[in-house]
C-alpha cells in the first residue's frame, strides 16, 4: 500500500512535498524545456544566417541553380557542356558519386567476403595473406590509400607518348592502358540489336522459371534436374541465335592515336580507376572482419552437423553457415556502405567529378556555400536512407523465420 | 627508395592540407551560418583593437605571390601588400597574420570574417564584385592567363591543342576562360581538375596533362617547379583579362581605402623615385606633393583622414619599399621569377599602374 500512496501525484496523505518532484510533471518538464531549447537554437541559427548574408550583401535561395554553369567537367556519364546549368552539373556529379559507389560496394563485397573466409581458411599462406590484406588497409586512413592508388597508377602506367609508340610496334592491341586511363572498343549497336537484348532477358526469365521449378521438383521427388546446364542455355542459346540471324548487327569503335591522347572508343580516366579501387579495397578490408565475425558467430555444431551428414566443406560452408551467418553480418554490412558512399567524396583529392567536387567548383563560382552545403548534406542523407532502407528489407528477408 | 619517401611526404602533407580545407570550408560556412558576431564598427576599427591583420594569401606555396620560406617566413607581392598594410595601420610590418587558402576557401574565408583582406592572386570580376559582396580596386598584378607545355610535344600555340587534356584548379576564373576560350575556337579539350593547385601541379608533372593553365605568372612559377624547367615552355596566347588585387568585404569603406590607398602608395612611391633606401633623405624634399605624400607637411590631415598616423606612408616604404621594388624583388629581375614588367609598368613607362593624386 505505501509504495503506491508514494507514487500518487494527487495524493493528499503527503501535501509537504515540493512540485518538482512530483515525477509525472518532470516527465512534461523535460521535454518541454528540451523542445524549447531546439526551437530556440533554430530560430538563433536561422535569424543568424539571415543576418550575416544581409550583411555581406548576400541574399539565400536557389535560383541560381538554374544560371549557366560555364566550367567544364571532366568525367561526365550524361551530357553536359559548359552553356548546361549549375543544376545539371550538380547531376553529372550525383551520377559520378552513384556510379564509383555502386562498383564499389559491389566490388568491395565481393573482395570482403573472399578475404574474410579466407582469413578463416585452413591453408596456413592463404590465412595469413588475408590477415595481411586485412590489418593493411584496415589501419590507412581511406585518403592516403587513395593518393596511393593515384600517384600509383599515374607513376607507374606509360604516358601517352610511350603508349603511342607502342602501338605503332603492335598495331593489333585493342585495350590500352596509360596513365589516361584505361580505353577499350566502345560497341556500336546495328539495327535489331534491341531483338538480341530481348532475347536475353527472355532467357533469364525462362532461367529463373526452370530454377524454381527444378527446386520444387527436388523438393518433391528428392532428384534434383541439371538446373546449371539447362539454365546456361536458356540464357546463352537465345541472344546468341537470335544474333547471328539478324547477321550480326553490332560493329566496334576501336581507340586510336589522336594529336595527344587516344581518340574514339570508351575509356575509364585513371582518377575514376584509382578512386574505385582505393574505396573498394580499404571497405573490403572492414567487410572481411564482419564476415568473419559473421561466420565466427555461427556455433561449431552447425559445422559438424553438416559434416556429419556427409556434406563437403564448400556446401557446408554455403549452404548450411553463410545463410546463418549473414543475419549477423548484413546490419553492420550496411554501415560499411554507408562509410564508402561517404568516403567516395574523398574523390576530390584526386580531381574525380563526385558531387563534392562539382559542387565545390559551384560554391567558389557562385559564392553560395550555405544552399551547396545543404544539397551536399540533403543528397548524401537521401543516398545512405535509401540504402539503408533496402538493406533493412534484404535483413528482413535473411532474417531467421521462426516457424 | 627516395621516390618512395616524397611520395609518403606528399601524401601525409595532402593528407592534412584536405582536412584543414575541409575544416576551414565548414567553419567557414558554420561562422557564416552560426557565428554570433555583433554588427562592429567597420574592420579597420576591429583590426586596431585586436593588433594585427588577418590577411589571405595563397596557401599553395605560389612563389612571388603567396610562398612561405624555408624558415616560415611568408613573402611575396601579395605578402608585401599585407606587410604593408600592416605598416600603415600600426607602423609595424610585422603585426601581421597569414592565412594560407586553396582558392575555393578564400571567399567563404572573406565573407565569414575569418580574414580581413583577401590577397590571394584573385581576379577582379563583376560577379565577384556584386553577386559575392566583395570590393575590389587597387590592381597589384595586372596578369593574364596562359597555356604551359613539354617543350617535346612540339606545340607553338594553344590552337594546337585540339583534343590535349589540361590540367585547371577548380573554383577560378581560369576554369571558366579555358572552357569559353577552346569553345569559342572550336576546339576539344579534356579538362583534367584538380581542386588544390599543388595536386594539379603533381599531376602536370606525372605526365597527366599536356598542358597547364592558370594565370601567366603563375605557370612562371609552376615552371620553376618543375625538375627541369627549361623542359617546359609558356605558350605565346594569353586568353584572358586576369587584374589580381585584394578584395575586402562590401560596405566598408575606410578600410577598403586603406587596402587600395596602401597599393596606391607604393606606386606613388614609385613613380616619385622614394625608395625604402631613400625614404628618410625624401622627407626632407622641397617638392610640395613629395611632402604632402610622406607627411611631413604641417597641416597634413591625409593620414589621419583615413584613421592612420601620419607617416603612414613612411611606414609602407620602409617595410616594403615602393612597387617597383616590392616587384622585383618578388617577380622581377631580383626574383628567380624574371617576370617583365609589361602591364605592371607605371602609366608614364608604358604600362597600366596608375594611382590617384595623393593630396
Amino acid at each position: 500500500m505505501a509504495a503506491t500512496d508514494a507514487h500518487d501525484p494527487g495524493g493528499t496523505e503527503r501535501p509537504s512535498v515540493s512540485l518538482i518532484y512530483n515525477p509525472a510533471l518532470r516527465r512534461v518538464l523535460y521535454q518541454v524545456v528540451t523542445l524549447a531549447i531546439i526551437i530556440w537554437a533554430v530560430y538563433f541559427a536561422a535569424t543568424n544566417v539571415i543576418q550575416n548574408l544581409a550583411r555581406a550583401n548576400m541574399t539565400a535561395g536557389f535560383g541560381f541553380l538554374n544560371s549557366r554553369a560555364g566550367f567544364d567537367v571532366a568525367q561526365a556519364l550524361i551530357s553536359y557542356t559548359p552553356d548546361d546549368t549549375f543544376f545539371r552539373a550538380l547531376q553529372v556529379g550525383l551520377v559520378n558519386t552513384l556510379v564509383v559507389s555502386f562498383w564499389g560496394i559491389i566490388t568491395a563485397t565481393i573482395v570482403g567476403l573472399l578475404v574474410g573466409i579466407g582469413r578463416l581458411s585452413n591453408n596456413w599462406l592463404i590465412a595469413r595473406l588475408c590477415t595481411a590484406y586485412v590489418e593493411l588497409f584496415r589501419n590507412l586512413p581511406p585518403l592516403l590509400v587513395i593518393f596511393f592508388w593515384y600517384l600509383g597508377v599515374l607513376a607507374l602506367l606509360p604516358t601517352a607518348r610511350e603508349l603511342f609508340q607502342t602501338i605503332k610496334d603492335n598495331p593489333d592491341k585493342i585495350f590500352f592502358l596509360s596513365n589516361r586511363g584505361f580505353y577499350m572498343p566502345a560497341p556500336i549497336f546495328g539495327e535489331g540489336f534491341s531483338l538480341v537484348v530481348y532475347a536475353l532477358i527472355a532467357g533469364i526469365v525462362a532461367a529463373i522459371c526452370f530454377a524454381i521449378y527444378g527446386n520444387r521438383r527436388q523438393l518433391a521427388t528428392g532428384q534434383r534436374p541439371p538446373v546449371l546446364l539447362v539454365n546456361l542455355a536458356l540464357i546463352i542459346l537465345p541472344p546468341v541465335l537470335t544474333f547471328v540471324a539478324l547477321g550480326m548487327p553490332l560493329s566496334f569503335d576501336y581507340a586510336i592515336p589522336g594529336n595527344f591522347n587516344m581518340r574514339g572508343g570508351m575509356s575509364v580516366g585513371p582518377e575514376f580507376i584509382a578512386l574505385y579501387l582505393a574505396l573498394s579495397l580499404y571497405t573490403a578490408s572492414f567487410i572481411a572482419e564482419i564476415v568473419r565475425g559473421g561466420i565466427r558467430g555461427v556455433s561449431r555444431g552447425q559445422t559438424e552437423a553438416a559434416f556429419a551428414l556427409g556434406l563437403r566443406s564448400s556446401h557446408a560452408m554455403r549452404l548450411v553457415v553463410l545463410p546463418q551467418a549473414m543475419r549477423i553480418i548484413i546490419p553492420p554490412l550496411t554501415s560499411q556502405y554507408l562509410n564508402l558512399i561517404k568516403n567516395s567524396s574523398l574523390a576530390v583529392a584526386v580531381g574525380y567529378a563526385d558531387l563534392v567536387a562539382v559542387g565545390g567548383t559551384i560554391l567558389n563560382q557562385s559564392g553560395r556555400s550555405i544552399e551547396i552545403i545543404a544539397i551536399w548534406m540533403l543528397i548524401y542523407v537521401s543516398i545512405s536512407l535509401t540504402t539503408s532502407l533496402f538493406m533493412n528489407w534484404f535483413n528482413a528477408k535473411m532474417a531467421l523465420v521462426e516457424r | 627508395m627516395v621516390s618512395a619517401d616524397r611520395t609518403a611526404n606528399n601524401d601525409k602533407d595532402k593528407g592534412s592540407k584536405m582536412a584543414k580545407k575541409i575544416l576551414s570550408t565548414l567553419i567557414g560556412a558554420a561562422v557564416l551560418g552560426l557565428g554570433a558576431q555583433a554588427a562592429s564598427a567597420g574592420t579597420l576599427d576591429d583590426v586596431k583593437a585586436k593588433g594585427f591583420v588577418q590577411c589571405g594569401v595563397n596557401g599553395s606555396n605560389l612563389a612571388g605571390f603567396g610562398a612561405q620560406d624555408s624558415t616560415g617566413n611568408w613573402t611575396g607581392l601579395d605578402v608585401d601588400l599585407c606587410k604593408g598594410i600592416a605598416a600603415a595601420v600600426f607602423g609595424d610590418a610585422t603585426k601581421v597574420k597569414f592565412t594560407p587558402l586553396s582558392a575555393k576557401d578564400r571567399f567563404p574565408a572573406l565573407q565569414s570574417g575569418e580574414i580581413d583582406i583577401l590577397a590571394r592572386n584573385t581576379t577582379w570580376s563583376a560577379s565577384r564584385d556584386s553577386q559575392l559582396g566583395f570590393d575590389f580596386r587597387a590592381i597589384n598584378y595586372y596578369d593574364g592567363q596562359g597555356f604551359m607545355v613539354r617543350k617535346d610535344l612540339g606545340v607553338n600555340s594553344a590552337l594546337e591543342l585540339n583534343g590535349a587534356s589540361i590540367c585547371v584548379q577548380s573554383g577560378t576564373t581560369t576554369e571558366l576562360n579555358l572552357a569559353d576560350y577552346f569553345r569559342a575556337n572550336n576546339i576539344e579539350f579534356k579538362p583534367v581538375v584538380f581542386e588544390q593547385q599543388s595536386e594539379a601541379d603533381a599531376a602536370y608533372k606525372a605526365g597527366r596533362c599536356d598542358a597547364y593553365t592558370t594565370d601567366a605568372s603563375g605557370l612562371y612559377s609552376i615552371r620553376l617547379k618543375m625538375d627541369n624547367p627549361d623542359d617546359h615552355v609558356v605558350l605565346p596566347e594569353i586568353i584572358s583579362k586576369e587584374p589580381l588585387g585584394p578584395a575586402v568585404r562590401g560596405n566598408d569603406s575606410k578600410w577598403f581605402d586603406v587596402v587600395s590607398f596602401t597599393h596606391y602608395a607604393m606606386v606613388t612611391a614609385e613613380e616619385f623615385g622614394i625608395t625604402q633606401a631613400n625614404v628618410e633623405e625624401m622627407k626632407k624634399s622641397e617638392n610640395p606633393d613629395i611632402k604632402r605624400f610622406l607627411g611631413e607637411e604641417a597641416d597634413s590631415t591625409i593620414g589621419a583622414d583615413f584613421g592612420l598616423p601620419k607617416d603612414w606612408a613612411v611606414q609602407i616604404i620602409k617595410a616594403v619599399g615602393n612597387y617597383g621594388e616590392a616587384f622585383d624583388r618578388n617577380v622581377g629581375e631580383g626574383s628567380p621569377l624574371k617576370i617583365q614588367r609589361g602591364l605592371n609598368a607605371l602609366w608614364n613607362k608604358g604600362g597600366l599602374q596608375y594611382a590617384p593624386p595623393i593630396r
